[in-house]
């Protein structure tokens, strides 16, 4: 690297030689240590049972094996609990998403009597404590003829990732020009045809930073999944497969390891995925 | 402004701007037809604009502008209610009515006779409230989750702005190691990343233990190393939202102010507190409420690492108790009460950010 292109990428600062070393050491050990307990878990995945439970743990293994992750696909309809929060995660990210997109145009795109107060309402709602509702939600669920199924996982979830989706998508829809929406009135185009043939796809990187966090929130979730799903273990999501191998005397660490890497890997690659967007994401929302 | 493109640098973040940059790149097509149309070049060269100077740049245009914009600026009559209709339905039925019901509940005898309908539910007004303010337990737990979620967000918002002004002073390599580490915590599920720490600090097979020298000590048995495990576990999984928002704030002050405090002699300590944090004042509010929110409900963290809640419920936190009293000793009204006592705790706050928001003069 040219010295005068590293001056430019090491910042904005005439940072001195040493120091900018020590800086970029320092960096590197950090994410090292950041990076450690994700190492640790795939290394404890794929060591063999008599490794893990060893009292020298050593940071690497010879002998790779399989045998967690037979386990743990082995037990009883794990595929089915990958499927479930697959199928619960999704469809929250899509209906959050959509709904949340016309919520924030019509709060950025028009003024109104009560504006205000609801931007207020979404922000106080982005607030409420999940955890606090689980028990009225418990029996409203159960009202409604929801307990045991996914549904009961999908209603409330959508319900939570709405108020900060709507937040954060505001900046997004507030930085598309005004200019182009009367462009686009003036070419004959109906309000409609405005909202999903032009706003929609301008929007759409702000929709998936967004969805980020649906996502996230939803395939994590742990307090719906073992408060709602109380009897029909089919409907189970992969949080409470996991807890199968984890019992807190003696736990199988071979299959939690491999269950939390399954669990995790998704994830990942949606965060590789969209990650470019999920920074300039939190960038818009933050900014305005 | 000058940090319109990312340059050569194979940093994962875009500066701030990259909202704007993505729409444009995104909708480039559209985008870019109708801007050249308009010959609207303000609209596309301004970086930092929001969206107060895109309207400026669209203001003086063609004739029928005017009333294209009457016609929406009156507020386009029933539309946006129209808009807003699924959102509202949802909100309302499974938040604002659970909230409702979250309080009934919490003025009701409600426990498991009611719920199996074997008993009428009967109306004890603030008795609930009275049961819970003269248990000791109660007001332990809230000082424990208060003092706990404090602690969280000091240590993860001191973490995240260290590591993201270091970001700043690094090349792209080591700069790109760190990012990805901080999504990849980031990115960990509260669940997985709880039994990956207690592995770590198993006091027999971790390997936190041997580095450290530690022996066979059990991290979770005492109270207060308890709690600092489950505060390790979530800064780990928290600093990377402060830092990645931090450092796309700092990427966006312009360069020349923080060469000018560079060239007077400042220290990087001075410049951080006399230049960065005053500019960077609306983003640090805004990780800081969010900390604020997400630390005073750790649920997963505290209930999956300290075994529900600690030995004898000494790890306790108001959101894990109130699960507590309700699913396990199914006292769902005491349960809700709490569930009361957080919101109204989670409310304060929200009314002190607003009224930041406000002091900023920000237009909602």
């Amino acid at each position: 690297m040219s010295s005068s292109n590293a001056v430019r990428s090491a910042g904005r600062f005439r940072v001195r030689r040493p120091w900018r070393l020590a800086a970029e050491a320092s960096a590197l050990m950090i994410a090292a240590v950041v990076a450690f307990p994700l190492y640790w878990m795939v290394l404890s995945a794929f060591k063999p049972a008599g490794e893990i439970e060893s009292t020298e743990p050593r940071p690497w293994t010879l002998t790779p094996s399989l045998d967690s992750f037979r386990r743990v696909f082995g037990q009883q309809e794990f595929g089915r609990y990958f499927l479930n929060s697959l199928v619960v995660a999704i469809t929250v990210v899509v209906v959050s998403a959509l709904i949340a997109f016309l919520a924030a145009t019509a709060v950025t795109r028009f003024r109104f009597r009560f504006r205000t107060t609801l931007l207020i309402m979404f922000l106080i709602a982005q607030m409420v404590p999940i955890e606090a509702l689980t028990i009225p939600l418990f029996f409203q669920m159960r009202d409604f003829g929801q307990l045991n199924t996914l549904g009961s996982l999908i209603l409330p979830h959508i319900a939570f990732s709405l108020p900060f989706a709507i937040w954060m998508l505001r900046g997004f829809v507030k930085a598309v020009p005004e200019s182009l929406e009367e462009a686009a009135y003036l070419d004959g185009a109906s309000r409609t045809r405005f909202l999903w043939q032009i706003l929609f796809p301008l929007v759409f990187p702000g929709l998936v930073a967004t969805s980020v966090f649906s996502f996230i929130s939803t395939w994590n979730d742990f307090l719906f999944a073992k408060s709602f799903i109380i009897s029909d273990t089919s409907q189970s999501t992969l949080p409470m497969a996991l807890l199968v191998f984890y019992k807190a005397d003696d736990p199988d660490w071979g299959g939690v390891m491999a269950a939390s890497t399954v669990m995790t890997i998704p994830v990942l690659i949606f965060f590789v995925l969209v990650q470019r967007r999920l920074v300039s994401g939190l960038g818009g929302a933050v900014k305005d | 402004m000058k940090r319109v493109t990312n340059g050569a640098s194979p940093a994962p973040a875009p500066p701030l701007d990259g909202s704007r940059a993505a729409v444009r790149r995104r909708g480039g097509l559209v985008a870019a037809r109708k801007a050249a149309l308009r010959g609207d070049p303000a609209a596309e060269a301004s970086g930092e604009a929001s969206a107060s100077s895109g309207r400026a740049a669209g203001g003086p245009v063609r004739g029928g502008a005017g009333a294209a914009r009457k016609f929406r600026r009156t507020g386009g009559g029933w539309t946006p209610w129209l808009y807003l209709a699924p959102a509202l339905v949802v909100l309302g039925g499974l938040l604002v009515y659970p909230v409702y019901q979250l309080g009934l509940i919490s003025f009701l005898e409600y426990t498991q006779a009611q719920v199996s309908g074997g008993q009428p539910t009967t109306f004890q007004g603030f008795g609930n409230y009275a049961t819970l303010f003269a248990d000791d337990q109660f007001w332990q737990v809230l000082l424990a989750t208060v003092v706990f979620a404090a602690a969280c967000v000091v240590s993860t918002l001191a973490v995240g702005c260290a590591l993201a002004v270091l970001l700043t002073r690094v090349r792209a390599v080591p700069r790109l190691a760190l990012m990805l580490a901080a999504l990849g915590a980031w990115a960990t599920p509260a669940i997985t990343g709880s039994t990956v720490w207690l592995l770590l600090f198993d006091p027999d097979f971790g390997p936190v233990n041997r580095i450290m020298g530690l022996g066979d000590y059990s991290w979770t048995y005492g109270r207060y190393s308890a709690f600092a495990l489950v505060l390790l576990e979530v800064v780990w999984c928290s600093f990377p939202f402060v830092m990645v928002t931090v450092y796309a704030g700092i990427r966006a002050v312009p360069d020349e102010v923080l060469e000018a405090a560079a060239l007077d002699g400042a220290s990087q300590w001075r410049i951080w507190r006399s230049v960065l944090a005053p500019m960077l004042r609306p983003i640090l509010v805004v990780v800081t409420i969010q900390s604020i929110i997400w630390d005073f409900k750790v649920f997963t963290q505290i209930y999956v690492m300290t075994n529900g809640g600690g030995i004898a419920g000494q790890n306790l936190v108001l959101n894990v108790y109130a699960y507590q009293k309700a699913f396990a000793s199914s006292q769902y009204s005491l349960g809700s009460a709490i569930g009361v006592v957080m919101l109204l705790i989670l409310l304060a706050v929200t009314l002190v950010y607003l009224r930041l928001l406000r002091r900023q003069g920000e237009e909602l």
